[in-house]
This record gives C-alpha cells, structure tokens and sequence, in this order.
C-alpha cells in the first residue's frame, strides 16, 4: 500500500488508522521565538565585536600599535597626542592591586566564617548584610571614597606627606570592600560542595575547627575559591566609576597609591563625557582602550568559567 | 533494708581534660570574624554618612525642582527622578521578555550536547561578567550612532537591557530548574502539548523565583551610571522625558554630576539624591524577598 493510499483512508476516517499526530504550529512558532530570544544575547555579543574592531583597525592605521603598547605618555587629545596605553595600565593594575589587599583576605575570612564557624542566626543576619553590600550602586562608594575616605586619610595621615584629593589608596580601598561579597559568596558556595565526609575524618582524627578550615575545607574548595578571586579581579579592573570619581583623570605612570591616576575605565568614562565626534582619533581611543579591557576581563571570566566547572566536577 | 551504695560516694570517673582552646584558634577566629564585622561597619558607616550629610537636602525641593547649576540651594532632582523611571520602564519591557524566553528555551528545550547551545551557554556566563563600561561603548558605538538612536531614552534603556539581560536569564533558569521534572511528566502524560506543559504548569510555579530575579537586575540598572556616561546622559537636562526618543538624565547621572561640582552645598544635594536612591534600591531589594518568602513552593 502506498503511503498516499494510507493517507486518504486515514482522512475517510476508515477503521483501523489512526492519525499520526503533527506537533501543532503553535508549539512550532513558541519554539522559533524561544530561540530567537536566546540570540539575543549571541548578537549582543557580536555587536560588542563590531563595535569595538572597525574604530580600533582604523585607530591603528593612524597610530602604531608598539607607541600604543609600549609609549609611557597618554595625551590622546593634547597637540601633539601621544597614545602610550602604558600609564592607564599600570594605573589600573595599581587600584586592582590594592583592592585586591582589601577584598581577598576579607572575602575569604568571612567566607571560611560563614562556611565554617557561624550558627544558623549568624549565617542569616550576616549574609543579607553583605548582599546590601553588593547592591550599592558604585557611584555611591565613589562618592564615600572622595567625600569621606581621602579626607579621612588626609587628617589621620602618620606620615608627612599625605594623599592628594584624587588618589589611588581610598579608590582601591573601597573597591575591596565593594568586591568582598563577590568573592566572599563564591568561595562560600564551594566550602559547602566539599563533602562533610571530610571534615567529619578530619575531626575524628582530632583536628581542631581551625585545622579543619585551613587543612582541609580550604584545599579542598581550591579551585572554586580561585575562580571567586579571578572574578573579583575581572570586577575590580572593569569596575568604573569609584575610580572615575575618586582616583583623578590624570594619567599618571606611577606606582605610587597616594597620587591621582586614570585607569582604563576612568578614561573611557572622561572620553565618553567628551561627547567626541565620531571618526576623530580621539573617539577611536575609546574603542581601542575598550577592546584591550574587554580582552582582560574576557580571558579572566574564561579562567573562573572553567575553574567552576572544574571543582563542580569533582564534588557532584 | 536500702543498699547502702546509694548513700556512698559515686566511683571517681576518670575524666579527659580538654586541652583547652589554644591561643592560635581564637586568634583565627577572631581574625574571620573581624573579616566579617570590617565590611558591616563600613556599610554603616557609608549609610551614617549619606544620611547626616544629606540630610538638611532631604526636603521636597528634592522631587519638585529641577537641577539647577547656579542655586544649589533651590536645585532638586526631578528630571532625574522621572529619567529614572521612564527608563527603568522601558529596560523592565526589553530585557525581561527576552530573559525569560531564553531561559525557557535554555532549560525545556535546548540539547545541552549541540555545540550551539554550549555557545549561548557560555557566551552569556561571560557577558554577565563584561564590564558595564563595555556595554556603553556598544551602546554608544552601535545603539547611539550606529543605529542612530542618539543620545535617548531609548538607547538607553536598550544599553541597561543588554547589561542585566545575563542576570534575568540566570535567575529564570534556576526558577525553572527548580519545578520538579515529575510535575512535566504528569502533564505530559495526560496528553499536553511541551508548549502547554511549560505555559500551565512549569511557568505559574517558577514565576516567583523569576520575578525575584527581575527585580535584582532591575535594581542593578537602577544603580548603574557608568555606560549611560558613555551616551551622553552627563548632558545637563532640566526637563522630564516626554518619550522614548526624548533626552534623559538618571539619579546615578545626576548624582556624579554634582559630586563633581566643588561646592559644599553640592556634595549635600549629592548625598540626599543617593539617600533617594538607596531607598528605591532598598524597596525593590524588600519586594524581592518577600516575593522570595511568600510564593515561592516548597516541593
């Protein structure tokens, strides 16, 4: 019997035949827009791709990619312009750095605290206070850096050369503080995937609570625990406007934390201020600064991503 | 006659002594919890701060006047306000459809083995890790001049939509993932269609947990000021917004704008202004828990 026979005597209704159900179009068209949706965020990609490169091919075909790299002056809108990136590299790498002084050692103690010592009533007051943390809008800690932190340091200074108005110690100090909870969360999520197998041998050998934390739970929650610090890193050197307000707009080559400095972001934020016409150098530095942190914090998430995965492999 | 063992003294038991808690132990937990104490004392030292300071602004010239670079004294924030909530609005209408229906299609009906899947998995852990100052020069670069929307509401919101489009579909997916599979078999096998399955049953139980997870992205962009700096919102804007194509200035903007400004009385419109906004923050982030508390379904 043909197929079309089968087709007609199902259609007649004849005994015996039954109808081979078709996904309905609804469930066809639900499915198209569920993926269309889910482009989204593919595009959204793509579009940071094609906006940063035209600009930065035509940057680099009027500036020479070992100035950018290399040049230790950056004074891309002064006559003549100079674009060496290196001043607002190692200005970020300064306030990162310090900040990374403040939120490690911070994050993690409270994360082993939580993990590890604090009781059900402590865990719940302590964990919405560091979420309030997390949920204050940056340019509310710029502010409390430049209004409240530096004059602060300014009067309580035991040295005799004080900070500047703008300077680097209290914008990557409260940058640490505002990265505890990112990474104080994450290392806590990957103390509780160790298995309490281990911490329960652990103390039957005899171990004490702090033995156990630091010898085991801790090498344990290795990875994961890493993976917090690199996201806290890639936060810290994408994180703008604390250092926009409170660290200067000076580039500014120096390793010293009590001067005023632009970073990266700082300098984009200043640029993008300009209202730059579009096509000018000055507005294609903004693009070209933008792709070398886009490529930074990239590389970064991609290590955390995989060192996540990494640990969820072992302990699930 | 009674045994006399019950008036004699008890047999001496051998007890272990503890060792006691050494000084090394109390010294490190002493150290974590001051990790711990050091980050709530700055929050509330932070939050003294902006209230003491802001106070004497904290008047309803606040919300009925307009920024005014000359009176600080008689400046308010009201185009701020209004550029807050209109774009918010619109950021609310494109970022949380498209949210959703990626996390549906990410959890119900993608096949975690194609390759193509894996991309929009991890493309999106990434892009909730980009920094926003990226997302403004993509706004900027290819919303604002590129499509040519301009310096507008609409730009605007289309930016802060891309920004915390990772957030929504994260904290939709867990809610998804949170529906028990047998609750999907049940109405699968009494005939629904995957499409009816996830519109009556998986859905209504995960719009708690989703609706959560909006208001947390919500309350993000709310805060946000870095890639709105990028398209311009520092513009000195006396006006509210009269539609998406209208120019804007936000709470965050205008909050910079007069930290900026060297004046005293400036850094008090500046401190009451963050006073407004952490109140707005603090109602949604309220909304958010007691929506997480009081829907969501235990299975």
């Amino acid at each position: 019997m043909t197929s079309r026979t089968l087709r007609r005597r199902a259609a007649a209704g004849t005994p015996g035949f039954l109808k081979r159900s078709q996904p309905r179009w609804t469930e066809r068209v639900v499915k198209v827009l569920l993926v269309a949706a889910a482009l989204v965020s593919v595009l959204t990609t793509v579009g940071i791709v094609v906006a940063l490169i035209p600009p930065v091919v035509e940057f680099f075909g009027k500036v020479d990619l070992g100035e950018f790299i290399t040049g230790t002056d950056w004074s891309p809108l002064f006559e003549p312009p100079h674009f060496g990136v290196l001043p607002l590299v190692t200005a970020t790498l300064v306030v990162t750095v310090i900040a990374l002084l403040v939120a490690v050692p911070l994050g993690l103690g409270a994360a082993v605290y939580l993990s590890e010592y604090a009781g059900h009533r402590v865990r719940g007051t302590f964990k919405p206070v560091l979420e309030v943390l997390a949920g204050i809008p940056t340019v509310v800690y710029g502010f409390f850096a430049l209004k409240a932190i530096t004059p602060f340091l300014q009067r309580f200074w035991p040295g005799d050369d004080p900070p500047e108005v703008f300077n680097a110690l209290s914008a990557g100090f409260v940058m640490g503080i505002m990265i505890i909870p990112t990474i104080a969360s994450l290392a806590e999520d990957s103390m509780a995937a160790v298995p309490r197998s281990l911490r329960d041998g652990a103390y039957a050998l005899g171990s004490s609570r702090m033995q156990v934390s630091t010898r085991v739970v801790f090498p344990a929650a290795l990875s994961g625990i890493v993976a917090a610090v690199v996201l806290g890193v890639s936060r810290a050197i994408g994180e703008t406007m604390i250092v926009a307000i409170a660290a200067g707009g000076r580039p500014n080559l120096t390793f010293d934390p009590l001067e005023g400095m632009q970073t990266m972001t700082a300098f984009i934020a200043a640029a993008g201020i300009g209202d730059l016409p579009t096509g000018s150098t000055g507005y294609q530095t903004i693009f070209a600064v933008g792709l070398l942190l886009f490529a930074i914090t990239l590389v970064m998430n991609l290590i955390s991503i995989r060192l996540v995965r990494r640990y969820r492999e072992v302990y699930e | 006659m009674i045994p006399t063992a019950v008036t004699s003294d008890p047999p001496e038991i051998p007890r272990l002594k503890g060792r006691g808690t050494p000084l090394r132990e109390q010294f490190f937990r002493l150290s974590l919890w001051a990790s711990l104490a050091i980050g709530v004392v700055f929050l509330a030292g932070l939050l003294t701060y902006v209230v003491v300071e802001g106070w004497p602004r904290l008047n309803p010239k606040l919300w009925t006047n307009f920024p005014d670079i000359i009176d600080p004294s008689n400046a308010g924030a009201q185009s701020a306000i209004t550029g807050t909530i209109w774009v918010i609005s619109f950021t609310a209408l494109y970022c949380l459809p498209t949210g959703v229906l990626t996390a549906i299609y990410l959890e119900e009906y993608a096949d975690r083995d194609r390759w193509w899947n894996r991309v929009v998995e991890i493309n999106i852990q990434n892009l909730a890790a980009v920094p926003s100052i990226v997302y403004g020069i993509l706004g900027l670069g290819v919303i604002s001049r590129g499509l040519g929307f301009g310096q507008t509401v609409l730009t605007a919101a289309l930016t802060l939509s891309l920004l915390v489009l990772p957030i929504v579909i994260i904290s939709s997916r867990e809610a998804i993932r949170a529906v028990p599979q047998s609750i999907r078999q049940a109405s699968l096998s009494l005939g629904a269609t995957q499409w009816q399955t996830i519109w009556r049953q998986v859905l209504p139980a995960a719009v708690p947990g989703m609706a959560t997870g909006s208001i947390l992205a919500l309350s993000r962009a709310i805060g946000e000021a870095a890639p709105l700096l990028l398209l311009g919102g520092l513009t000195f804007i006396t006006f509210n917004p009269t539609g998406v194509h209208s120019q804007f200035t936000v709470l965050p903007i205008q909050i910079f704008n007069w930290i900026s400004q060297s004046r005293a009385e400036f850094t008090a419109l500046a401190s009451a202004a963050i006073v407004v906004l952490l109140v707005i923050l603090l109602v949604m982030n309220s909304l958010a828990i007691w929506l997480r508390n009081h829907f969501t379904r235990r299975w």
